[in-house]
């Protein structure tokens, strides 16, 4: 499986780089803009039997490393590789 | 009294940590491999502040993993008293040792300066050589500062005085350009709710001799031996009555 994963600052938590973002887009004339917020992307190859067994192996690895749950919300997607499965 | 400096691959001032310690201070302090799983009959554990693993992921985030980590845990579980550093500030939150997290700083830029800093809490075992209320300076150098917890959270650390250090102007006033970092309510520095464990951006290490530019940082160490000293003079009172 392949799986992506999007981690952002959390809701209602100040996101300096989001704000800096949405600053320099409104000076270079982007109008309209609001609420940008910066993250990460995390992508990585999983060995699973399934698709919930991988869902369940990537919300741990959210829980125990990849984020932050004090600060950061995530979601994340899967699917297969693409040449088959490995 | 014994001091262990916990060193990470990346860990950048556990060398002035030993230092201090050793040299200034007179204590007797060693180096703890991050590999290790041994703290030894240390009294008190040292996170020193650095880029541990590169600061890769987030900062603090892979140290947490560190086999010694482990030992950290449960020494701080056993009442252990823990003092982490800029660096070891974020692992502390990051291992959950204590509450809260450490973001990018607000000006998105690494601050670099010497800072004023409230006493809040001075009834602990990190701050109880310090007078409530009294102002140090102590120098601060990171990128990632900005101290953020649940707002219900804070309440409640801030009702049991967990908050121990606060961003001030040189007169102890709050103020916001006086936050150098842009931390919630200027915290710079918390405590657990058993008030064993301690964590704080700015470096006392880096102020403990006139030639480093102010001395306020020993106020710091001075009270974690003066806790220890009376911790273990009431259990020899306890032993012998």
């Amino acid at each position: 499986m392949l799986v992506k994963v999007f981690v952002t600052p959390r809701k209602g938590i100040l996101d300096p780089q989001g704000r800096a973002v949405e600053q320099s887009l409104k000076t270079l004339g982007f109008a309209g803009v609001a609420a940008v917020r910066v993250g990460r992307y995390i992508v990585l190859e999983l060995d699973a039997p399934n698709a919930e067994r991988a869902r369940e192996t990537v919300r741990q690895m959210c829980a125990q490393l990849l984020t932050n749950p004090n600060i950061e919300d995530y979601t994340f997607e899967i699917e297969p590789i693409e040449g088959g499965p490995r | 009294m014994k001091w262990g400096v916990v060193r990470f691959p990346g860990s950048l001032d556990d060398a002035d940590a030993l230092w201090a310690l050793n040299q200034v201070m007179g204590q007797e302090a060693r180096a703890l491999w991050h590999k290790d799983e041994d703290l030894a009959d240390v009294q008190c554990v040292v996170l020193p502040g650095g880029f541990s693993y590169g600061d890769y992921l987030r900062c603090g985030a892979i140290a947490r993993f560190a086999p010694i980590m482990k030992s950290v845990v449960r020494f701080a579980g056993d009442g252990g008293l823990v003092l982490g550093i800029c660096n070891g500030f974020q692992i502390l939150c990051e291992a959950h040792l204590l509450p809260g997290a450490l973001m990018r700083n607000r000006s998105l830029a690494f601050i670099c300066e010497r800072v004023s800093l409230r006493v809040e809490n001075a009834a602990t075992p990190f701050t109880c050589a310090a007078r409530q209320g009294e102002v140090l300076r102590l120098p601060i150098k990171h990128g990632e500062g900005l101290y953020v917890a649940p707002a219900e959270e804070l309440r409640a650390m801030e009702e049991r005085g967990q908050v121990l250090l606060r961003y001030t102007d040189a007169t102890g006033q709050e103020r916001d350009d006086a936050n150098p970092n842009g931390s919630t309510r200027a915290i710079a520095g918390v405590a657990n709710e058993a008030f064993n464990v301690f964590g704080l951006m700015p470096h006392p290490e880096h102020a403990v001799e006139p030639a480093l530019g102010g001395e306020d940082g020993l106020k710091i160490f001075r009270s974690i031996i003066t806790s220890v000293e009376r911790t273990s003079a009431a259990a020899s009172t306890a032993a012998s009555s």
